[in-house]
């Protein structure tokens, strides 16, 4: 499902002391099955331009569209319902959300709110768990047992049991351990190949967008900075600097590696194998290696 | 009697039917000095944490704090001395504004109010959130908010910090900035910092590093110490340093390094050698 942002501005609080204007004119487009990564400085925006993707907030001036669902400034929304089945939202913590007694309930409770039958429901929950690598035998568990990063997977896969073709994750590994990190990050890579979604991702890490997305997305005080492919992106070094954003590491040393010794390595995500051999023989010795 | 938090055969667990958090747990943070606490989910870390500032009491062993045990009797003497910022700073919000937040936990240390204005002040312009004085911290995004909580804590000026992967929100660049004010915090007014992270160049930068897996102390040493056991850090799940992977791939092609480099200044200098090596 592909989504259109055209000339999104939204202000929190208009009228009172706390107005703020979080995005301004914003305009982007989203193919359908593509991996976009949204990156920007804290406060740029992220969070609320995600909100706007299944309608929980409304654009100031300006419209979304998300697949055939237009959602307008100033438009009272009508069948709300069919655009959230559609787009599901990983947010930051989420589980925090969980609530019920046991697995199973907790990630029926979507499906079921949309008055999915009992016997889908069941299929659904059982895939859903084995998307998110959780054994069968922890349905019948309080998911308040679990540790943090099975507590996680339980809501994420509340999430998937809701069959969106829209998945939008914002920060969904902060706070996990670099292994659980990969592990979940593996994941919803295989999730978006398999069932063909239309990702969003929200994120920090610039190491993650590179591997990842096909797209990526630079926001700046609430306004489109940057967009294009993750490597164009980056090698655009000056212009993230100045909105104060890192590139990936590989690219910062390569580019310390230029500079040190007029030695230019080109980066196009070769393994870390190959860029060791590269840097040993264009800076050692030239007959040991020619 | 010392200054320093120290941990002296510690046991914990959450249940008692559970088995042990902690086993066993010896350590201890001198004071002005910056550990790094690491380890994967579920090692113990943020049980260590709770620990300290008498969140939770030891079920074996004891913890101190200048000497001071920690339970339910000291506990708010401690806490003057060890100030804490979580994870997620919904969990540790109190005030309606983002002032009178920073100012609440300086009124539950009767500072007087002139100082409290100067001090709100002061630590909101240290962690860059000057204009958000009257703001509603929960409308702050999560970076923000995080910024937040470190300002209140710095407010307070405690002799122990523990940042408990309270910069994990923040981007990047807004890490490096954040800890860098903690840092010169810390230089001037010898605290000592205690972070838990995953963050590998906070792990770089810290003077010593305990890495915890399974509830006990698994290594402890300078960050050089630490991650020369590469292969068997990502056998307990934990990460190393780029530099340190790079350096691992290219000794496969007979380089040889001098010193373990751990950042990008250190490998620039190593290839110097092997770039002038006749």
């Amino acid at each position: 499902m592909e989504l259109t942002f055209n000339e999104v501005t939204y202000t929190y609080s208009p009228g009172t002391p706390f107005e703020f204007r979080a995005l301004e004119n914003l305009s982007l487009h989203v193919p359908s099955g593509s991996y976009t990564a949204i990156i920007g400085h804290t406060g740029s925006g992220k969070s609320t331009l995600i909100q706007h993707i299944n309608a929980l907030l409304q654009p100031t001036s300006g419209s979304v569209k998300v697949g055939d669902f237009v959602i307008e400034a100033g438009k009272k929304n009508k069948n709300l319902r069919s655009l959230r089945e559609k787009t599901g939202i990983v947010f930051q913590y989420p589980e925090h959300q969980l609530f019920e007694e046991t697995v199973e309930k907790d990630i029926a409770f979507g499906p079921k709110n949309f008055g999915v039958d009992e016997e889908e429901i069941r299929e659904r929950v059982d895939k859903a768990l084995e998307a998110v690598q959780l054994p069968e035998d922890m349905k019948e568990k309080s998911p308040f047992d679990l540790s943090g990063g099975q507590m996680r997977r339980v809501a994420i896969a509340g999430v998937l049991a809701m069959k969106p073709k829209v998945l939008v994750l914002d920060e969904p590994t902060a706070g996990l351990d670099p292994r659980g990190q990969k592990e979940m990050m593996d994941m919803f890579y295989s999730l978006h190949e398999s069932e063909e979604l239309t990702t969003v991702l929200v994120t920090h890490s610039m190491e993650d967008a590179l591997t990842y997305a096909d797209e990526v997305v630079i926001l700046n005080e609430g306004r489109k900075y940057m967009q294009g492919a993750p490597l164009d992106v980056f090698k655009r070094k000056e212009e993230l600097r100045q909105v104060q954003l890192d590139v990936p590491e590989v690219l910062e040393f390569l580019e310390k590696i230029e500079k040190e010794f007029g030695v230019s390595i080109e980066y196009n995500k070769q393994p870390l194998a190959e860029l060791a051999k590269e840097l040993t023989s264009r800076l050692g010795r030239r007959d040991d290696y020619e | 009697m010392k200054d320093r938090i120290e941990f002296e055969g510690v046991t914990f667990r959450y249940q008692e039917d559970a088995p042990p958090v902690l086993k066993d747990v010896d350590f201890f943070i001198e004071k002005g000095e910056w550990v790094a606490i690491i380890g994967h989910n579920g090692s113990g870390k943020s049980t260590i944490a709770k620990l300290m500032n008498g969140l939770l009491f030891a079920e074996n062993g004891e913890v101190s704090v200048d000497g001071m045990s920690v339970n339910p009797d000291s506990v708010w003497e401690i806490r003057k001395k060890v100030g804490m910022v979580f994870q997620n700073p919904d969990n540790q919000f109190v005030g309606t504004t983002v002032r009178d937040d920073i100012a609440f936990g300086m009124e539950n240390q009767g500072v007087p109010r002139e100082e409290m204005v100067e001090k709100v002040a002061g630590s909101l312009r240290d962690v860059q959130m000057e204009t958000y004085e009257n703001h509603e911290p929960h409308r702050l995004s999560g970076g923000q908010k995080q910024r937040v909580a470190i300002a209140g804590v710095l407010a307070i000026a405690p002799d122990y910090m523990l940042l408990d992967e309270a910069t994990a929100m923040l981007d990047p660049k807004g890490r490096q900035e954040i800890l860098k004010t903690v840092r010169d915090v810390q230089e001037k007014s010898n605290m000592s910092l205690v972070t838990i992270t995953h963050d590998l160049r906070e792990i770089v930068a810290a003077d010593r590093v305990i890495v915890m897996n399974k509830g006990e102390v698994w290594f402890e040493g300078t960050p050089r110490e630490v991650f020369a056991h590469k292969d068997s850090l990502s056998s307990i799940g934990l990460d190393v340093p780029f530099v340190a992977k790079l350096t691992e791939e290219m000794k496969q092609y007979g380089v040889s390094f001098r010193k373990e480099p751990l950042n990008h200044e250190e490998m620039v200098e190593e290839l110097w050698n092997l770039h002038s090596t006749k």
